[in-house]
């Protein structure tokens, strides 16, 4: 008769997410070291410490926190890692900020292969180094089975606002041209479009994408701007209708000038949606004095993302707090907050 | 009561045993029964609802209904400059 | 978009509103039968276009507005039921009822799911066949093929754990209802073009001739409705009646005769309880005996339920054309898309909805 000298040793190489993986044993220094590191590492993030320390420049700080929960997780034009990257940086220089830092915190479903969650890894550090910020402290928890949909990511992040520049939403004055960067409704048509049981074959791809170095030529040439937003959730009616009523201030839009690609569209009129109330992620709405608009414009045009610039209405001294759009058959009707989730309708 | 939104046909298949197709809505594709069309041929448009192509579109009908109000209106019958008429709800 | 960008023509709207005010002598009131229609009306500004003696009257002919309460809480019961995937189109996931929508089922763990296509509904049954799939069927005539053949398919190849509940209501008994009540105001309709995609318009000669109205079947974009209007103006201004179809690329006098041919195989006419305005007797469709074992109301015992409708609601009287919608006391204060009273609040085709959307406070404009 023999004894085996030892039990059986646990198994340490897993292709998906464990709920060791969060539980700071061994197995989460494993996930470091397989999947975070390799990507993120920088001077900063290399120390492990449970805290960045670093040095800004002068200036006021801007901080912003946002949390990513899109499903599905990978969508045509990108994945959530780029988004929760993108939308941080974004909401950083609407304010008229230079973004830095930035942190990013993920709760991973058990089960998620570590693929998946390296190409997002991936991702994420692709669209940091491309937007110039670097991420410089995260963490990482797990959850049972179903208790999120693969993982969730929030990124904070720090900037210091650049001198001379006010950009306010409620800065806007009567006169004003408002500019949109480029076409509406990319980003929610395509993450709609490819959900199950909505029988779409789409081509419609994500606007995801960072901002910060077209708004930062943009106050280069013209460091007036009023006010700047980006129109992500509730899309551009949101966004106009959150200006006006800060402002005070009425908002005359004209039917015909704001870009929609034909298969945004396409999709929009099939499903009975507005593309003024579908969600972007790499767009800009910006309201300046109506004789900087032509120079705003020419800047926003030299870049990608803005390339389908376009001036889409004006700020007014009539029905402060309210957005009307003038319809090409000369009528107005009036561009209220959508209400909720947008639905695809039959009727 | 109903959203129904031309689109034209491009491709023709059988699923479970019914007639399906897949019709370009100005550059977006989706699925359409076409068991109420059995007549159409790939390149004609369809008015879809709820995922069934209920008609193809009369193009003949649609292009001569045109012509006639252009013709109409070209002939001078009435006045082009006018302003269109403005009233406000109240 | 061809065949809708040709539509939206200002130039083309523009001349056609220059010859309704032509042709217009006196205040006629007329009604778009169809909700799709009174959103395009409101979308696109068309009522403040027209001369100021023309009054369009919304009709009711959305769907979603309609559907019985009864039906909902019953929707909401058997959607609250564990194996159950409940399937809708968009449009019912926010229809109130006494005390919940669909939305507040799915927060309390039901799994209720927005499909596009009767068809997908099917599918989600092939694909889960250890859990019951009940699918929404509400809808006029365009939508009754749909939802037909998803039975008819059901049946064929033996999905039994595939049923619905039917809201199917039909458009020609609603309009005799409306022009036979004492207090009718309407004189001319705009038949619902994609209903008469469906059933043609033949059924509508009958009731023009009866009531001695014109009625012109109408297509839903701007060029389309006032191709329509004023067809319509220029019948009441000759004492015309009859019906003259203004949407020939779609509307056809014999309509579908597959879809027709399908629904006639699976439904047949019932007497039809109308949200807001009661039962209308044949303008409804129900499932035919054979088809019996797919509806979800017989299937999962809820036939019990019965419901009662806020007492502040008027959308009864907004449907027959009788109350403009900002004219009931509740609109736009207990009654608002996010706090809907009734279904006219909450479908974006709901007369009340519409107005509230794009044309509260237009009067401050």
């Amino acid at each position: 008769m023999s004894i085996s000298p030892a039990c059986p040793a646990p198994i340490q190489q897993h292709e998906t997410v464990q709920m060791a993986h969060g539980a700071g044993g061994r197995l989460s220094q494993a996930l470091m070291q397989r999947v975070f590191m390799p990507h993120l590492s920088n001077a900063f993030l290399d120390q492990l410490d449970d805290q960045a320390k670093f040095d800004l420049p002068a200036g006021r700080t801007a901080f912003t926190t946002d949390t990513y929960v899109v499903s599905p997780v990978f969508f045509p034009g990108g994945n959530i890692g780029e988004l929760a990257v993108h939308g941080t940086v974004n909401d950083l220089a609407v304010g008229g900020a230079r973004p830095f830092y930035l942190s990013a915190g993920f709760v991973l479903e058990e089960g998620l292969p570590l693929t998946e969650l390296e190409t997002i890894v991936r991702s994420m550090a692709e669209a940091a180094r491309k937007a110039g910020v670097m991420i410089v402290t995260g963490d990482t928890k797990v959850v049972g089975k179903g208790q999120c949909d693969k993982l969730f990511i929030n990124t904070s992040g720090i900037g210091i606002v650049r001198e001379g520049i006010s950009v306010s939403c409620r800065n806007l004055q009567t006169g004003d041209s408002i500019i949109l960067s480029g076409s509406v409704g990319d980003h929610g048509m395509a993450i709609m479009t490819s959900r199950e049981g909505l029988s779409f074959q789409s081509s419609i791809t994500s606007d995801t994408a960072a901002l910060n170095a077209m708004i930062e030529a943009i106050l280069d040439a013209v460091p007036s701007v009023h006010a700047m937003r980006d129109p992500t959730r509730g899309g551009v009616a949101a966004t106009l209708n959150e200006l006006a009523v800060s402002s005070s201030a009425g908002i005359e839009i004209r039917e015909g000038t704001i870009p929609v690609k034909p298969d945004v569209r396409g999709a929009c009129e099939l499903l009975g949606i507005d593309p003024l109330h579908v969600a972007n992620e790499g767009k800009l709405v910006l309201s300046a004095a109506a004789e900087d608009a032509a120079k705003v414009i020419e800047v926003m045009r030299s870049f990608e993302c803005g390339r389908d610039a376009a001036v889409i209405g004006s700020v007014v001294g009539d029905h402060p707090g309210m957005v009307v759009m003038r319809t090409a058959f000369g009528s107005r009707r009036v561009i209220d907050l959508p209400l909720g989730e947008q639905l695809p309708r039959i009727c | 009561m109903c959203l129904a939104i031309p689109g034209k046909l491009i491709e023709i298949s059988i699923e479970n045993g019914l007639k399906m197709g897949v019709v370009d809505v100005n550059g977006s594709k989706t699925r359409a029964c076409l068991e109420y069309v059995p007549d159409i041929q790939a390149g004609q448009y369809t008015i879809i609802h709820a995922g069934f192509a209920l008609k193809i579109i009369d193009e003949e009908e649609a292009a001569e209904s045109l012509k006639l109000w252009q013709e109409i209106f070209e002939s001078g019958a009435f006045d082009h400059d006018g302003e269109i008429p403005y009233t406000v709800i109240t | 978009m061809k065949y809708i960008d040709e539509y939206r023509d200002p130039k083309l709207a523009r001349q056609l509103l220059q010859e309704i005010s032509r042709k217009t002598t006196r205040h006629w009131t007329i009604m778009e039968i169809c909700g799709g229609q009174t959103h395009s009306i409101l979308r696109n500004g068309i009522d403040q276009l027209l001369p100021a003696e023309i009054e369009l009257v919304h009709g009711p002919g959305c769907p979603v507005c309609v559907t019985p309460l009864e039906s909902i809480e019953r929707a909401l019961a058997i959607a609250s039921q564990n194996n159950v995937i409940f399937t809708s189109f968009g449009d019912m996931l926010r229809v109130p009822g006494n005390s919940k929508d669909l939305f507040m089922v799915r927060s309390e763990g039901g799994d209720v799911r927005i499909v596009f296509s009767p068809l997908d509904a099917l599918q989600i049954a092939r694909d889960n066949p250890s859990k019951e799939v009940v699918f929404l069927a509400v809808g006029f005539e365009t939508t009754a093929p749909a939802n037909a053949m998803a039975v008819y398919q059901a049946a064929r190849e033996g999905i039994g754990n595939f049923s619905v509940i039917v809201s199917q209501v039909l458009v020609p008994p609603a309009m005799r209802a409306i022009l036979s009540s004492p207090d009718n105001r309407v004189q001319g309709f705009l038949a619902a073009g994609h209903v008469c995609a469906v059933m043609g318009y033949s059924e509508y000669e009958p009731i023009a001739e009866e009531f001695n109205v014109p009625i012109v079947p109408t297509g839903f974009e701007p060029v389309d409705l006032l191709a329509g209007i004023l067809k319509t103006v220029e019948m009441l201004e000759e004492g015309k009646a009859g019906v003259v179809n203004r949407y020939g690329r779609v509307v056809s006098r014999e309509g579908n005769p597959a879809a027709r041919k399908i629904i006639g195989k699976v439904f047949e006419v019932t007497d039809r309880q109308w949200r807001g305005i009661g039962t209308i007797l044949g303008s409804g469709l129900g499932l035919r005996k054979e088809f019996e074992g797919f509806d979800a109301e017989k299937k999962f015992g809820v036939i019990h339920i019965v419901a009662t409708e806020s007492p502040l609601c008027m959308s009864g009287s907004v449907l027959q054309g009788k109350l403009k919608p900002d004219a009931c006391p509740a609109f736009g204060r207990e009654c608002t898309p996010a706090h809907p009273l009734g279904a006219t609040m909450v479908s974006s085709e709901g007369a009340c909805a519409a107005y509230y959307n794009y044309h509260r406070n237009v009067t401050a404009l």
